[in-house]
Order: C-alpha cells, then sequence, then structure tokens
C-alpha cells in the first residue's frame, strides 16, 4: 500500500508517496535526503535515529511515517541557523562531546528537548535523559559536559 | 518489515469497524511493542489501525479514591502527571523507569497492558495495586485481565480504553532492569490497600503474579524480615541470557525487602 504523507519538517511543507511500513527514519533518509538522521542499532535502543515530532523526541526507527502526517518534525538539520551552530552543537563541539560523530545527531537531539523539559538540569538529569542514547567512543564523560555546557547556552 | 494497509482511525467505533472487516488486523497505539515485533517479521498483520488521532483517549484525573488514566496515555504523561504524584508516587516511579525517554514520549498505558510483555511494569502496577481495566465492553479487575504471556482476556477487536487504580494507603515499586532495554528482570509492586496487602511480580514468570505466601507474612507483620525467609521456587521462571531461574528467584525476593523497607 502506498500513501502520501505530508508533514512540516524543519519548517518546509514537504510530501511524499511512501509504503505504509516506510519507517519515519527512512522517509526523512531516503525519500527527503535528510541523512544526518543517523540508523545506529534499528532496534530502538541506540538513540542514533532521534528526531522531534512536535516538540517529542522520538525514536525515528520506530515510528512509521504515516504516524507523522501533518506533525511538525526537527531534524539535525533543522537545529543550525545558517553557518551558525545550535548552542547544543557548538557546546559538542567545544567540549569533544563527539568522536567519530555517529551517535551526535541523535545525542544532540535528546539533549535539546532534556534541556526543553528541565530548565534547571543537573549532571544527575543529563545521565538519567540520555539514557535512551548509546555511544561508543566517549564514554559519555564529554558528552554529559557538552549537554550542561549547551544548557547554559542555551539559557543566556 | 511486511508491508499492510494502513488505516487512520478518528473513532472507537470507526477503528473497531475496521479491526471486524479485516483479515488479521493489529491496533496500533504507541507502536514500541508492535512495531518492533513487526520489524522482526514476528508479526504481519495485513492491517495496521492507528489508534493515535482518536481525540479523548489520553489523560489523566483523579476521580474519588482513584486515579483513571486513560488508554492512550503515554508513559511521560503518566511520569510528569502531578495527580499521579501525589495520589500514587509508586505509578510515578514505575511509569519514569519504562524503556527510556523517547520511548516514553510515545509508549502507552493500553498498549502495555494489551501486549502483556513477561517483563513490561504496567502489569505489576495493575495487580499490585488492584487496578480496573476499562474497555469498550466490559470492566475486568487486573487480577482476572492477564491470562500468560502476550495474552489477556482481551477479545478480537475489543479496545481498552481507560485503566484505574486504587490509591493505596502507601506503595512502592521496586525493579532490577535490563542494564539495556530497562525492561524488569524482576520488578515487585508492594501495595498496602484498603483490601489488605498487595505484592504483584513481574519480569520474572511469563505473567504477572501475586506472591500469596509473602502478602500473608507482611498482613502479620509488615517489615522486610517477615520475608526473608519466603523462597521463590524457580521452576517455571524467565531464563535468557541476562538472568537465569536461580537468579530471577533469588532477585524477586530481594525487590520485594527493598519495596517493603521503602514503605517504611
Amino acid at each position: 500500500m502506498t500513501i502520501n504523507v505530508g508533514a512540516n519538517v524543519n519548517g518546509k511543507a514537504v510530501s511524499a508517496e511512501v509504503e505504509a511500513r516506510t519507517l519515519l527514519v527512512q522517509y526523512l533518509r531516503d525519500h527527503l535526503g535528510l541523512t544526518g538522521t543517523h540508523v545506529g542499532c534499528d532496534t530502538s535502543q541506540c538513540g542514533a535515529c532521534v528526531v522531534h515530532v512536535d516538540g517529542q523526541a522520538v525514536k525515528s526507527c520506530t515510528i512509521l511515517a504515516v504516524q507523522c502526517e501533518g506533525a511538525n518534525v526537527v531534524t539535525i538539520e533543522g537545529l543550525a541557523d545558517g553557518d551558525t551552530l545550535h548552542p547544543m552543537q557548538e557546546a559538542f563541539r567545544d567540549n569533544h562531546g563527539l568522536q567519530c560523530g555517529f551517535c551526535t545527531p541523535g545525542m544532540v537531539m535528546a539533549a535539546v528537548e532534556l534541556v526543553t523539559r528541565h530548565p534547571q538540569l543537573s549532571e544527575k538529569l543529563v545521565r538519567e535523559g540520555l539514557e535512551g542514547n548509546l555511544c561508543r567512543c566517549t564514554g559519555y564523560h564529554n558528552i554529559v559536559k557538552s549537554v550542561l555546557a549547551g544548557a547554559e547556552a542555551m539559557a543566556s | 518489515m511486511y508491508d499492510f494497509i494502513y488505516h487512520r482511525a478518528t473513532s472507537i467505533e470507526g477503528a473497531q469497524a475496521i479491526f471486524k472487516n479485516s483479515e488479521d488486523p493489529v491496533y496500533l497505539a504507541g507502536g514500541m511493542t508492535v512495531l518492533p515485533t513487526m520489524k522482526q517479521r514476528l508479526a504481519n498483520p495485513s492491517d495496521v489501525i492507528d489508534l493515535g488521532k482518536i481525540d479523548g483517549l489520553a489523560g489523566v484525573e483523579r476521580a474519588g479514591n482513584e486515579i483513571v488514566v486513560k488508554s492512550m496515555t503515554t508513559h511521560a504523561e503518566v511520569a510528569s502527571s502531578s495527580a499521579v504524584a501525589t495520589a500514587i508516587p509508586a505509578l510515578s516511579v514505575l511509569a519514569d523507569s519504562i524503556g527510556d525517554p523517547h520511548v516514553r514520549n510515545r509508549g502507552t498505558i493500553g498498549g502495555s497492558i494489551a501486549s502483556n510483555d513477561p517483563a513490561a511494569d504496567y502489569p505489576a502496577a495493575l495487580v499490585g495495586l488492584g487496578g480496573t481495566v476499562v474497555t469498550t465492553s466490559r470492566e475486568v479487575v487486573a487480577d482476572d485481565f492477564f491470562t500468560g504471556m502476550f495474552e489477556t482476556v482481551l477479545e478480537a477487536g475489543e479496545l481498552i480504553t481507560a485503566v484505574r487504580f486504587r490509591i493505596p494507603k502507601m506503595a512502592h515499586y521496586m525493579k532490577f532492569a535490563n542494564p539495556a532495554s530497562r525492561y524488569a528482570l524482576v520488578g515487585v509492586m508492594v501495595a498496602q490497600t484498603d483490601d489488605g496487602i498487595r505484592v504483584a511480580v513481574t519480569g520474572a514468570a511469563p505473567c504477572v503474579f501475586r506472591m500469596d505466601k509473602m502478602e500473608a507474612a507482611l498482613t502479620a507483620d509488615f517489615r522486610p524480615e517477615a520475608i526473608e525467609n519466603i523462597t521463590m521456587a524457580a521452576d517455571g521462571l524467565n531464563s535468557d541470557i541476562h538472568a537465569g531461574v536461580d537468579y530471577r528467584a533469588h532477585l524477586v525476593g530481594v525487590m520485594a525487602a527493598r519495596a517493603v523497607a521503602a514503605c517504611g
């Protein structure tokens, strides 16, 4: 079954004819060419595919594109303002919050939602909030530092 | 994932009518169980009926001595509900321990209990607090609702509309979580209710169950020491790479004792 799915992605109205079984992450990567969102485990565990749907962080490998009909979707490509990185992206760069970078899009998207949810972040809240995001390089320490710095930058 | 016919339901009656007219349909709530199962090709439904756009199926409210959670309420909404936090803090803690933040943003209470995954948390809340499941055709008390691994009394097409939890005098949920998925290797809800002490165990066996011996011992003496000599038989418990039967049996006692201690 094919179905037309229209949504607002990173502020632009988009639509594509997709199979009903198309996952949101496939819609973003294969149909819209937004390859910043990564597929890591494809089993809802690693969080590399986290995007925002109507303001909530979700794993785009575990939601159908058709479930997002009419939704506002923000991906990692939607964060920066032209050449100016989002404060959370900048914080990851400044604090060496990434090595290979594969998990980073999901980490940053999860972190931005976490800040929105908890304006007063603590290290404990960051570690709990990143429970659904796996990184195999950094050992998390610098990611936590990045998120705390990014939260501070977002507040100012 | 095999392809399927997608339906976006806009009312409960509409969803049930589509279900009735489909060959091998499945309801889709948050999709946190259904979609991974379909991706692994363990399920191959002919029709997927999305409940996400039906109005009025989400929300939490206090009604008298009960907390009523509508079926499409997400785990994140239960975890952040001030009504739940005030009346049944153990339920907030339980909801906030499911999966991870992204899963909690999508997964729903109705989907969780309809799936009845042996390692899911909500069955322990339902049975431990003595809750009631409200469906499109009846009300079922939690003790009668869960019938076996991934099985409930729900009939084909029947939809859960809400879950009611009686507010206990005191309750605590203790879980030994799988470190990756956060599913319960063993989770125990201990509650002091108007009808007595209830101890419900999830994760250990194919289906949630009550620990009668512990309930009796705690009724006589509500202290962790009262249940320290009650052992769980390992026969028939779940076993996987994360924990064998003996370890799970041991964890039942440990988690129950911790839950009782937390009530003190």
